[in-house]
């Protein structure tokens, strides 16, 4: 913690920086985002197992931005973030300094695109044991207890949007969900407008989404977003052996056509 | 009326349930689903959750539900036909084991909903409900009843509140003319009160700050842009705040069809950036730090002053669902300390 609050205080101190996007201890034990403004503010910094919010997300917010150049302490999904958000021309190389804090409590900074695909090329970016088991147990379920699934899991669904507001991925400054010429998602909370926003939400973020989980993390009456999440992720694996956020440069799975595309799915 | 004490045990009230089902009431209660615990329409006490501090969203649904019709219309060669919706057909409802703070949380609905006009559906909803409450044995961090006007045992808002005593007991508060009549149609199902002692059984909740201070200072910091700026840094702009708060009372209007459809009240949040953009393009508030003061200023300078009712009431819903941490206790303390 404390090399993390040096490097911090560094960083400002020599104005490499005007913000350090990081956490800080929050409510009941957990930690929080904190945007460390001047040195004598680095030691609210902290960093341990409840950090796992993933702060690329205020990288797309406008007020975040309007501070200056950021250094952005990245967990393993933020650094997938990043470059996805650089794949999706959101992101500059040099616009941001990455902070990442080893297990050991050094500070590795990344300073490039380059050295963020580097470390995340050693990271295993595939689904967990765990996951892909219950992504099997999913699978297993007929269509209609799948259906049943969902419709009971969005019945719940309040439309408080906290799913796109977490992810770092839903930055459109318009959401579909809001044109209303025509409409194509009905605005109420009702069983087709659930149904039709959680699934166009998913849909948005096929052979995008690094699967952080903020998403679910976020939905304050527990819905298992990343299910259909990781649903999408493994599909687009399957047939476009793509994964998001492994390169600064890469196509988008869902919106490149190549000829040798498998297409098995149009019958 | 003056509060008249009763008693009930958990037998007795395994019985009430089933004496308000044969009256044909919709019985609402905090209900374990999946890994949270909400208000659920319940046919049994045994399906009910009481133990919890507070559940994940408030019982304002029953008088305010998610999705509304207001009304529906048929057009036809030229001629529209509109059917009203009155409040007529809805159902009796008992709201069951809710907290001292929800039960205050109708006042602040109604003074919203009833303000210039009454609001004939908000209103037919919240007269055939009856409120029991159930006091709080336990708080946590994020609760602060007491220093918005309210208590771990506090009476207003509830038709009848119950206080656990100890050996599946409670002691029973007849508040209100509604709650009198719920005992009187329930035989003998309420004794009479063993001890008035009630305290002891309380969550203490110490008071965080002065709420008559709360006005003034946030009048003091409204133009402070660095202040909230500040606050709202971290803030994501979702709705999980207003749509958890048992007294946020904003809707949004759509309409639903073409040559026939319906007109619908679906919730809506001051927090989202497109509540107050305006047809012209022209956005009153665009930033996420003016929408954040714009719930606090509304929450505790507006409504008092206009309505003379807070639009808070200290449950800390919103805190415990933020996905972010926004704590509004810790904003409060924080606007009752600056300086402006």
């Amino acid at each position: 913690m404390e090399a993390l609050r040096n490097k911090a205080r560094e960083l400002l101190q020599s104005r490499t920086v005007q913000v350090v996007i990081g956490y800080s201890r929050g409510s009941g034990g957990s930690s929080r985002a904190v945007f460390v403004q001047a040195p004598s503010q680095a030691d609210a910094l902290v960093f341990d197992d409840t950090c796992r919010q993933n702060l690329a997300v205020y990288l797309m917010k406008p007020e975040v931005r309007k501070l200056g150049k950021a250094a952005l302490v990245a967990t393993p999904s933020a650094l997938r973030t990043i470059l996805q958000l650089a794949a999706e021309n959101q992101l500059s190389d040099h616009d941001l300094l990455v902070l990442v804090v080893d297990p050991g409590g050094d500070v590795v900074p990344l300073a490039t695109f380059g050295a963020i695909e580097a470390r995340v090329a050693a990271l295993n970016t595939d689904l967990s044991a765990d996951e892909k088991e219950e992504l099997r147990k999913y699978k297993a379920l007929g269509q209609e207890q799948r259906r049943g699934f969902w419709q009971e899991h969005f019945s719940r669904c309040l439309k408080c949007y906290a799913c796109r507001a977490a992810c770092p991925l839903c930055y459109c400054s318009r959401c579909t969900v809001e044109c209303n010429q025509p409409q194509w998602i009905p605005v109420p909370a009702h069983d087709l407008g659930n149904l039709e926003w959680n699934v166009m939400r998913a849909m948005h973020l096929a052979g995008r989404c690094v699967n952080c989980g903020d998403c679910s993390r976020a939905c304050p009456v527990g819905i298992p977003l990343y299910l259909l999440n990781q649903e999408l992720i493994s599909e687009v694996f399957a047939n476009f052996e793509f994964r998001s956020g492994l390169a600064a440069k890469a196509e988008n799975a869902m919106s490149t056509f190549k000829p040798n595309d498998p297409e098995d799915f149009i019958r | 009326m003056e509060i008249e004490l009763r008693s009930i045990d958990r037998e007795a009230l395994a019985k009430l349930f089933a004496h308000w089902r044969d009256e044909g009431r919709r019985i609402v209660a905090p209900k374990q689903l999946g890994e949270k615990i909400d208000f659920a329409p319940v046919t049994g006490l045994d399906q009910v959750s009481l133990d919890q501090v507070q559940t994940v969203q408030s019982p304002k649904t029953a008088v305010f539900p998610r999705v509304e019709e207001l009304f529906s219309y048929k057009s036809r060669d030229g001629q529209v036909e509109i059917r009203e919706r009155d409040g007529t057909g809805v159902p009796r409802t008992v709201i069951f084991g809710l907290r001292p703070c929800d039960a205050a949380a109708f006042a602040s609905l109604a003074a919203i909903f009833n303000w210039d006009s009454p609001d004939s559906l908000f209103s037919s909803r919240l007269a055939n409900t009856v409120v029991v409450g159930l006091s709080c044995p336990r708080a946590d961090e994020y609760c602060f009843c007491t220093s918005v006007g309210g208590g771990p045992g506090a009476t207003a808002g509830s038709d009848i509140l119950l206080t656990g005593t100890g050996n599946g007991t409670y002691l029973a508060e007849i508040v209100s003319e509604k709650g009198r009549q719920l005992v009187e149609g329930a035989g003998d199902l309420f004794g009479p009160a063993l001890s008035k002692e009630k305290e002891t059984f309380l969550a203490r909740v110490d008071k965080a700050f002065d709420r008559d201070r709360i006005g003034p200072a946030l009048a003091a910091l409204f133009e402070n842009t660095a202040f909230w700026a500040e606050q709202s840094l971290r803030c994501l702009g979702c709705g999980a705040c207003a749509y958890v708060c048992p007294a946020c009372a904003c809707f949004d209007i759509q309409d639903e069809g073409d040559v026939s459809g319906k007109r619908l009240r679906c919730w809506d949040s001051c927090g989202f950036g497109l509540f107050t953009l305006h047809t012209s393009g022209h956005n009153p508030r665009p930033l996420q730090s003016q929408r954040w003061r714009q719930r606090l200023m509304h929450k505790f300078a507006y409504m008092p002053e206009r309505q003379q009712v807070l639009g808070c009431v200290g449950c800390g819903r919103c805190s415990r669902a933020c996905p972010v941490d926004m704590n509004i206790l810790e904003h409060l303390r924080g606007v009752v300390e600056a300086k402006p």
